[in-house]
């Protein structure tokens, strides 16, 4: 195959080749990494929060890349500070037909949060998303499913400014709003339907985990998690506080460790949902401790208390409003929210851009109080 | 790479083929029992002996392998079931699907098939399948005139074996306390157990149980290390210098002894690496019987017992001078913390 001169001058000169090919390949494959490590820097380094004493593993760690990405959604966010309230100005209950919240705002600022809310749940289809295509005339009708659910939505989002504040303004004034969920979208992402039983050859605990599902965040823990505690409200904790208990696990007072098994799949969630771990809120060596928790674990337990409330006072009852494509695709149940629905994957949404300060008119349920300097 | 030294290979280097070995058959009768028409496999003799066959099957075998196939089969057809009978679906999700034990209100009755009911049949016959396998470790020792050192040891992971899916259960009353067959879903139920009764790493036989398996990966690798490194010198004839040392042992117990101020014998390695690999399912079996029968929650038990150390309680980011907008890059630059 070889021309025969190589050939020739092959074997005239046995060389061993493997030693420099070896060495000059060490080196020059040492040298591209270094390269490549200097200019364009360690891509896997990370940086940890320390959230306990030393020696316990208490650190939630993250990699720079993904630590100081800014979320991109908060570019897309629209804000615009209130008008100033003149004393005789035109209320919009007055002005407009069948306004049954936010009827107290001034005409102008009333049109300022339909113009926000327009960017941050429908950009695309406009006011018409709401209102219909039948033009300013039909604007009080409630015929349109979606504007009917929006009242609801921004009847709860004044509760939970109002009325959860431990949760959302926990550290310092953060507040929610219709964007915190939607984000410019119709449907908020990362809602949930429920799925389970799975299927009918099972009863039992086979019957609701051991499958690929978003509720399971794609483990093998149970799918009804956020089910059981985030509408169901059942009792996250598990443990014995005491070191020898008499109990029987056929007994349904008894958590058994597939009740422990389930809590699992709720914090594997909640860890998920806010792009941290265990120890962000737990101590390492005993979950159930309450005198080792972090100041997060009493912020998450608002949390949930909040997404109960959510869930069984304002998201269900609104089955019947929605059409059916809005509704699970298993049982038709209507849409839920949980941690991650608001968080989506950051410690606090949006993280932690003041949403509320601009809108005092959705910080209350009652009448808004607007500052004056 | 013809100056790579050879016993840097992890491959055996010496394969030796000639007529296939049928072993000895001292009263005539015992070729009747042995199947299969033995041959050769140069891939397989680079990890053991390249002599596949003959089988001796006997009615050991054949009880063991019906029954295992048997549970295999009910734990499959569970599965395959789970997802409509989809082929596709039981390959993306294989590792998802389990068969569960039954649910807790059953407890120790016989429950619907649809609810454990077949899990209580696939561990039944799974029950015959090992004890089976488990006779036939003491048979053919028997047979071999062999001591029955494997039978005993296979005995210890039968103990954890049987104290997972029977004795624990029982003593808890539900069969719902066994751990599901299934890929992920029994590493969920290890979780779940340890969370369940305060963790398992407060329970001393857990970390006895440790001890022993890392212990046993130790001695094992200084074992071979040390064969390896001396076979040179004829150490791999490890029986024959047992009881006539040569250079090969004398230069092996030197390198230790130089090295740590103690060395195994020839013999006595293979006594320390049987009773670490066998105290690891005893002891791990210990804990797990304890554990929700007669402790159930570990952290207080060791609290109690003062081995749980007590820390400052500094707890929560801000106790270590943190911010949330240092740590996401948007504040002050944040000292990369530890």
């Amino acid at each position: 195959m070889l021309p025969k001169w190589f050939n020739d001058w092959n074997s005239e000169k046995p060389a061993d080749i493997y030693r420099p090919a070896i060495l000059i390949g060490t080196l020059g494959g040492a040298v591209l990494v270094v390269t490549l490590l200097v200019t364009w820097g360690q891509p896997f380094a990370t940086t940890s929060l320390q959230t306990g004493p030393r020696g316990t593993g208490m650190s939630v760690p993250e990699f720079n890349s993904v630590r100081t990405s800014p979320d991109p959604t908060v570019e897309l966010y629209y804000s615009e500070a209130p008008y100033e309230v003149a004393e005789d100005a035109p209320l919009a209950r007055d002005v407009y037909e069948n306004v049954q919240v936010l009827g107290g705002l001034t005409e102008d600022n009333f049109n300022r949060v339909m113009l926000a809310m327009t960017q941050w749940v429908a950009p695309d289809q406009g006011c018409a998303y709401c209102h219909g295509a039948g033009g300013p005339e039909t604007y009080g009708s409630d015929d349109n499913y979606a504007k009917v659910v929006s009242r609801r939505m921004i009847q709860m989002t004044q509760n939970i400014n109002e009325n959860w504040s431990g949760h959302v303004n926990a550290n310092e004034e953060v507040g929610v709003n219709c964007f915190t969920c939607h984000r410019g979208e119709n449907v908020p992402s990362d809602i949930w339907f429920r799925i389970t039983p799975l299927g009918d050859t099972m009863e039992g605990w086979g019957a609701v985990q051991n499958r690929v599902t978003m509720q399971s965040q794609y483990t093998s823990l149970p799918s009804d998690a956020l089910e059981t505690y985030l509408l169901d409200g059942e009792v996250i904790g598990v443990h014995d506080f005491e070191s020898h208990v008499d109990s029987d696990p056929s007994d349904p007072e008894t958590a058994t460790w597939q009740n422990a098994e389930r809590t699992y799949s709720l914090m594997n969630y909640m860890s998920n949902a806010q792009g941290v771990n265990c120890v962000f809120c737990h101590n390492s060596r005993a979950f159930n401790d309450g005198s080792q928790v972090t100041p997060q674990w009493a912020t998450a337990s608002l949390g949930i208390a909040m997404v109960l409330e959510l869930n069984n006072d304002y998201l269900v009852p609104l089955k019947d409003i929605y059409p059916e494509n809005r509704l699970g695709p298993v049982y038709a149940d209507a849409p839920k929210a949980a941690c991650k629905t608001c968080h989506k994957g950051y410690q606090r949404p949006l993280q932690g851009m003041n949403v509320i300060a601009d809108w005092p008119e959705l910080a209350t349920t009652g009448d808004p109080v607007y500052a004056t300097d | 790479m013809i100056w790579k030294p050879e016993y840097q290979n992890v491959f055996t280097q010496t394969q030796v083929q000639g007529a296939p070995e049928w072993g000895v058959n001292d009263n005539g009768r015992m070729m009747e029992e042995r199947g299969g028409k033995p041959f050769f496999s140069p891939l397989v003799g680079w990890l053991g002996n390249a002599q596949i066959g003959p089988i001796y099957l006997g009615w050991t075998g054949l009880v063991s392998a019906a029954t295992f196939l048997i549970a295999l089969f009910i734990v499959g057809f569970n599965m395959l079931a789970q997802v409509n009978w989809s082929i596709p679906e039981f390959i993306r999700q294989g590792f998802w699907l389990a068969l569960e034990p039954p649910s807790p209100e059953y407890g120790l009755t016989i429950p619907p098939l649809y609810d454990g009911g077949w899990y209580i049949i696939a561990s039944f016959f799974l029950l015959i399948s090992v004890m089976t396998w488990w006779a036939r470790s003491w048979l053919l020792a028997a047979e071999h005139k062999m001591g029955k050192h494997v039978f005993w040891a296979f005995g210890s992971a039968i103990w954890l074996f049987l104290v997972l899916g029977l004795f624990r259960p029982i003593l808890m009353g539900s069969w719902s306390e066994a751990v599901p067959y299934g890929i992920f879903p029994h590493l969920d139920w290890t979780t779940a157990f340890s969370i369940r009764y305060g963790n398992l790493y407060y329970n001393p036989f857990h970390c006895l149980s440790i001890v022993f398996l890392y212990g046993s990966v130790l001695l094992f690798a200084m074992h071979g290390a040390t064969i390896l490194a001396v076979t040179r010198y004829g150490g791999d004839r490890e029986l024959e210098q047992i009881v006539d040392r040569g250079t090969a042992s004398e230069r092996a117990a030197l390198f230790w002894r130089w090295t740590m101020g103690f060395n195994a014998t020839m013999e006595g390695i293979h006594r320390w690496a049987w009773w670490f690999a066998v105290l690891t399912p005893i002891t791990g079996g210990i804990g797990i019987l304890l554990t929700g029968t007669v402790v159930d929650n570990w952290f207080v038990w060791a609290q109690e017992h003062h081995f749980a150390p007590a820390y400052d309680g500094s707890y929560g980011y801000e106790a270590f001078g943190t911010t949330y907008q240092e740590f996401i890059g948007q504040g002050v630059a944040a000292e990369g913390g530890n």
